[in-house]
């Protein structure tokens, strides 16, 4: 299958280009505009972001790595970012993290991204989302939700479906 | 009866106020900034001409305001290294990738009153001659960063930003960088790496300075998001005023994120120094006390990297009496928050991210948890700190897993003593030894009863051929 990017996605990326003096410095925003669109980033799209801000592919690559942020498969559609670190933990974020899993048939037990089979739903944990006051905290793609409860949670998934 | 006192969060949780740049225009939005462009240049005594610049770099140095983001370091010291005779244009950066664990203080800026951090970071970047000027929104803000977007357009089209500003002859643009989940953006150098498009691998110091050495190998501010909001009210109200608030040498107010075991989390901005580390856990202003039948175990004082302090431990704090020094001894939650006392306590205020840690809570696990953080976001560049920060992590989730020896906690504190003190490129090897070296120090009964409890297990197992022990949740 050949990588095409849509031409207003790609005006976006030539417009985001013009903010920096030196044209390497926009492959995180460049990564972040093709993983909203394609879902993760494919070695089509590391290959194409190198050509377009004239890298080599590893300078990408090692970006896609790095970061934790962007992924290399496809998530689910909705992504349940749970909160792991101190402050939600004290706060629930385990029993969280363990209601959703197991209401979506995941292993509550793993840490890493699970997705559900119907590839709607990935679910992980996430490291401190600065949400701390207002513990268990999560993020359901862009949205941020603060002080989950079950059935809050509950009600995150009902508005995914 | 310590109160809390608003300056930078003084509208933003009022009724009806939005981030758009109407309502901060109806509160006096962009007057400071209006001030400093009016600024003229100054006649001083000894015959030279003081440049409205100058004046307002001063001004900041004057009103003693020190770094939010987590060092406390002077922000008009900061200011004063940038190399003006380079001939290389400055940058300045706007550091809004808060991760610090426990913080969540620039979230509530960036989300509601976007227009005062950039009021504030034009305001900078006009008293440092910065054309070009970033803010690094860590990543899980997308939200965040869509706001500052359209915040930046809104100040474009009304001239507060762009060429010629406010026809003050002075051009500035501002654009928004996303970082990507990874802590160590944070860390100023790293930071700058990050936004040239590469790994964020921090520099070594010397020569890496930022003030000097910075992005693109320019000079370069890197400022949080509080500091910066600062500048703003230091212009309005002058940095002598500004210095009048808070105690000596811990001026201005700070914003505390309060989180964990208490009746009220959430943030509080006080004037620094103006209410102990009890105060903001107890007083009915403020967190409103632990939860019902808990007692204080411990608490975070200044961000997860801070060393922990203990309930009950007693500290000999340098005070001026008198005109003479002498040395009180004030207890833990008797500690006013501010940058001084908590470095006296041995600890820091770091990023004003408090967590209450209460008696249900195992004190292993909670450092388990933290570890765990660390291994995650150390970047690997520097062998102490990528190994060690993962033995640590690895040797508590053993402790915490049924699988614990009683001397690991000597083992934990051998691991962490050989991180810190130069022997990394960055900061983040003393930030992840300081909670394995203080937690296994205060609470060494704990860990060393984890460890033996485990064993005893371990052996008797070993004799009946049963196994005691459930599978351990994560």
């Amino acid at each position: 299958m050949s990588f095409t990017v849509p031409a207003n996605l790609e005006a976006e990326i030539d417009e985001l280009i013009t903010h920096y003096p030196v044209k390497r410095s926009a492959s995180l925003m460049l990564l972040h505009a093709l993983q909203e669109h394609f879902g993760h980033i494919s070695p089509e799209a590391t290959q194409w972001v190198a050509k377009k801000l004239g890298l080599q592919p590893i300078n990408v690559h090692e970006l896609v790595t790095f970061y934790p942020m962007f992924r290399q498969t496809a998530p689910g559609k909705h992504q349940i970012k749970v909160c792991r670190t101190l402050s939600c933990a004290l706060g629930g974020s385990h029993k969280l993290h363990e209601h959703f899993c197991t209401k979506l048939g995941l292993d509550p037990h793993a840490h890493g991204l699970q997705t559900t089979k119907d590839g709607k739903f990935s679910v992980e944990f996430v490291e401190c989302l600065a949400g701390c006051g207002m513990a268990p905290v999560m993020m359901c793609n862009e949205d941020f939700h603060e002080g989950v409860s079950n059935a809050k949670a509950d009600e995150i998934i009902g508005g995914c479906r | 009866m310590p109160q809390e006192f608003k300056l930078i969060l003084k509208h933003l949780d009022n009724p009806g106020y939005t981030p758009d740049i109407e309502c901060y225009l109806r509160h006096g939005g962009y007057d400071a900034l209006k001030k400093a462009l009016a600024i003229q240049p100054k006649d001083l005594p000894d015959g030279k001409k003081a440049s409205p610049q100058e004046q307002i770099r001063d001004d900041v140095k004057l009103s003693g305001l020190r770094g939010r983001g987590g060092a406390g370091f002077s922000c008009g010291l900061k200011w004063s290294f940038v190399d003006r005779r380079s001939g290389k244009p400055i940058y300045l950066i706007c550091n809004a990738d808060e991760s610090e664990p426990g913080t969540f203080k620039d979230r509530q800026i960036i989300h509601k009153d976007p227009h005062q951090l950039i009021e504030g970071m034009i305001i900078s970047c006009f008293a440092n001659d910065v054309k070009l000027a970033y803010i690094y929104i860590r990543g899980e803000m997308p939200k965040g960063a869509k706001l500052l977007n359209a915040a930046l357009k809104e100040a474009r089209a009304k001239n507060f930003l762009g060429k010629n500003i406010l026809g003050s002859g002075y051009d500035l643009e501002i654009h928004v960088h996303r970082g990507a989940g990874a802590y160590i953006c944070g860390e100023e150098t790293g930071l700058i790496e990050s936004l040239e498009g590469k790994r964020p691998y921090p520099r070594i110091k010397p020569p890496y300075f930022p003030a000097v050495l910075g992005l693109y190998m320019c000079p370069t501010i890197v400022n949080n998001v509080e500091t910066l909001c600062n500048v703003k009210h230091i212009v309005t109200m002058g940095g002598a005023e500004f210095a009048k608030l808070g105690t000596p040498n811990n001026t201005g107010t700070r914003i505390v994120s309060l989180s964990g075991q208490v009746k009220r989390p959430g943030y509080y901005e006080i004037e620094v120094g103006k209410a102990t580390i009890g105060q903001l856990i107890n007083d009915p202003a403020f967190g409103g006390g632990l939860l019902d039948g808990r007692k204080l175990k411990a608490v975070i004082p200044g961000g997860s990297s801070s060393k922990v302090l203990k309930a009950g431990e007693k500290f000999k704090l340098k005070r001026k009496v008198e005109g003479k020094d002498v040395e009180v001894e004030t207890d833990m939650l008797d500690l006013p928050y501010d940058f001084d006392s908590l470095q006296q306590a041995g600890t820091m205020s770091g990023s004003s991210a408090i967590i209450v840690i209460d008696d249900s809570v195992d004190i292993v696990g909670a450092l388990a948890n933290l570890s765990e953080f660390y291994a995650h976001e150390s970047c690997g560049q520097c062998t102490p700190c990528r190994e060690g920060s993962l033995w640590m992590s690895k040797t508590l989730h053993r402790l915490t897993h049924g699988e614990g020896r009683k001397q690991d906690a000597e083992y934990l504190v051998k691991i962490a003593d050989n991180i810190p003190g130069g022997k990394t490129i960055c900061a983040f090897g003393e930030a992840c030894s300081w909670p394995v070296q203080s937690f296994v120090a205060k609470f060494k009964d704990e860990f060393v009863a984890k460890g033996a409890a485990d064993e005893e297990r371990r052996a008797k197992e070993a004799t009946t051929g049963k196994k005691e022990l459930a599978a351990a949740p994560h």
